[in-house]
């Protein structure tokens, strides 16, 4: 029972993966904040953001805006996936650090 | 310092709450001390686990895993809950009823106590990760980290607090409206963790159905304040809820009522039999 269970979470994970062709964009966090601080992406698709940690210490990328919270350890790379987005700006911080480190999505 | 209070008193007012309500909930059971410092003990060791293999758990799953990890914590506990559940509607009114008899029974049954417990540990799991993850990242950093690390701890002597003013805040109702509540609250906070679940499950990529957004109250009500934290625990309170979000929602919280009911009528038959 459980094994099958987890044989449909990995084929569903696979049959979810296998369209990979989201679109791809990057953002880097140094010494608490984003570069870049703004992310312009297309409007009504699926997107991924790879945002790379380039401090030492852990991030939590935040965004009620898009949904996400995510965990970025330091000097690692973390994927976020958004989208499909209405036009607009997205707002998204850093959680641990919200007084520098700030940005947007702008979907268009 | 006061910033870095306020960052690890957000992360711990979902566990706090919890470890409140299943205090009221399991109040004049025996041992139950016992049994959710067990759960704040072990989420807590699991949590350092976890945040040491933060950077594995984020890669897995071409990305996702840290998603399914969390949609999989969220889920254990919402079945942890449901079973509570089913078993204090067959077995709570007499324990409401006689509030002394409450021990033996619970003793007897040991089930609520070790399902709301592991509820516990999931909660801390769950948050703890971010802030050991935090407070080391703090740690790490050196130079004056001291405040900092002070005001953290500080943060979660304040989570500390807040989970003694939820207990005490429940418990100061009187006895025989205490199970009705405690009933209430345990669904409404099943129904949320349910609804964060299937967000996260989306954000892994595993769902992308129903992801419309209902609507946007954050201009009043913004998630990320305290109140709104406060209120995402407790009730599950989400600015921008998707149109899965509110269906998960209402469909726990109807399995919810369902298992009350059909556990029910057990425990009358089971009196009439005794």
């Amino acid at each position: 029972m459980r094994g099958s269970a987890l044989a449909v979470v990995v084929a569903a994970l696979s049959v979810a993966s296998a369209p990979a062709f989201a679109q791809e964009f990057n953002v880097t966090i140094r010494d608490h904040a984003f570069e870049p601080q703004e992310i312009r992406v297309p409007a009504g698709k699926r997107v991924s953001i790879y945002v790379s940690n380039e401090d030492a210490s852990a991030e939590e990328f935040e965004s009620p805006a898009l949904k996400v919270e995510k965990i970025i350890p330091g000097k690692s790379k973390g994927l976020v996936r958004v989208g499909p987005l209405a036009p607009g700006r997205y707002e998204f911080f850093g959680e641990f650090h919200p007084n520098t480190a700030k940005g947007v999505v702008i979907a268009e | 310092m006061f910033g870095a209070l306020i960052i690890v008193f957000r992360e711990v007012i979902e566990a706090g709450l919890i470890i409140g309500i299943v205090l009221a909930a399991t109040r004049g059971v025996s041992g139950r001390g016992h049994w959710v410092l067990t759960g704040v003990l072990a989420g807590t060791l699991g949590a350092g686990i976890v945040a040491l293999f933060a950077e594995a758990i984020a890669n897995a799953f071409e990305g996702a895993g840290q998603e399914l990890f969390n949609a999989s914590v969220l889920g254990a506990a919402v079945v942890m809950l449901m079973s509570h559940t089913a078993w204090m509607a067959r077995h709570g009114r007499e324990m409401a009823v006689e509030l002394a008899a409450v021990g033996a029974a619970v003793t007897g049954g040991k089930r609520p106590m070790t399902a709301l417990a592991a509820v516990v540990g999931l909660a801390v799991l769950r948050e703890g990760a971010e802030v050991v993850l935090f407070l080391y990242g703090i740690l790490a950093a050196g130079t004056s980290s001291g405040s900092l690390f002070l005001g953290g701890t500080l943060g979660l002597a304040a989570g500390a607090a807040f989970t003694a003013l939820t207990y005490y805040g429940l418990i100061s109702i009187p006895a025989r409206h205490i199970f009705t509540i405690t009933t209430v609250l345990i669904a409404l906070l099943a129904a949320g963790m349910a609804a964060q679940a299937v967000q996260y499950l989306d954000a892994a990529g595993l769902i992308n159905v129903l992801s419309g957004q209902l609507w946007d109250s954050s201009p009043w009500l913004p998630q990320d304040g305290i109140v709104g934290r406060i209120l995402h625990a407790l009730i599950g309170y989400t600015d921008r809820p998707t149109e899965l979000q509110l269906i998960t929602y209402l469909a726990i919280l109807a399995v919810m009522a369902a298992l009350t009911w059909l556990a029910a009528p057990a425990r009358r038959a089971h009196a009439r039999s005794v």
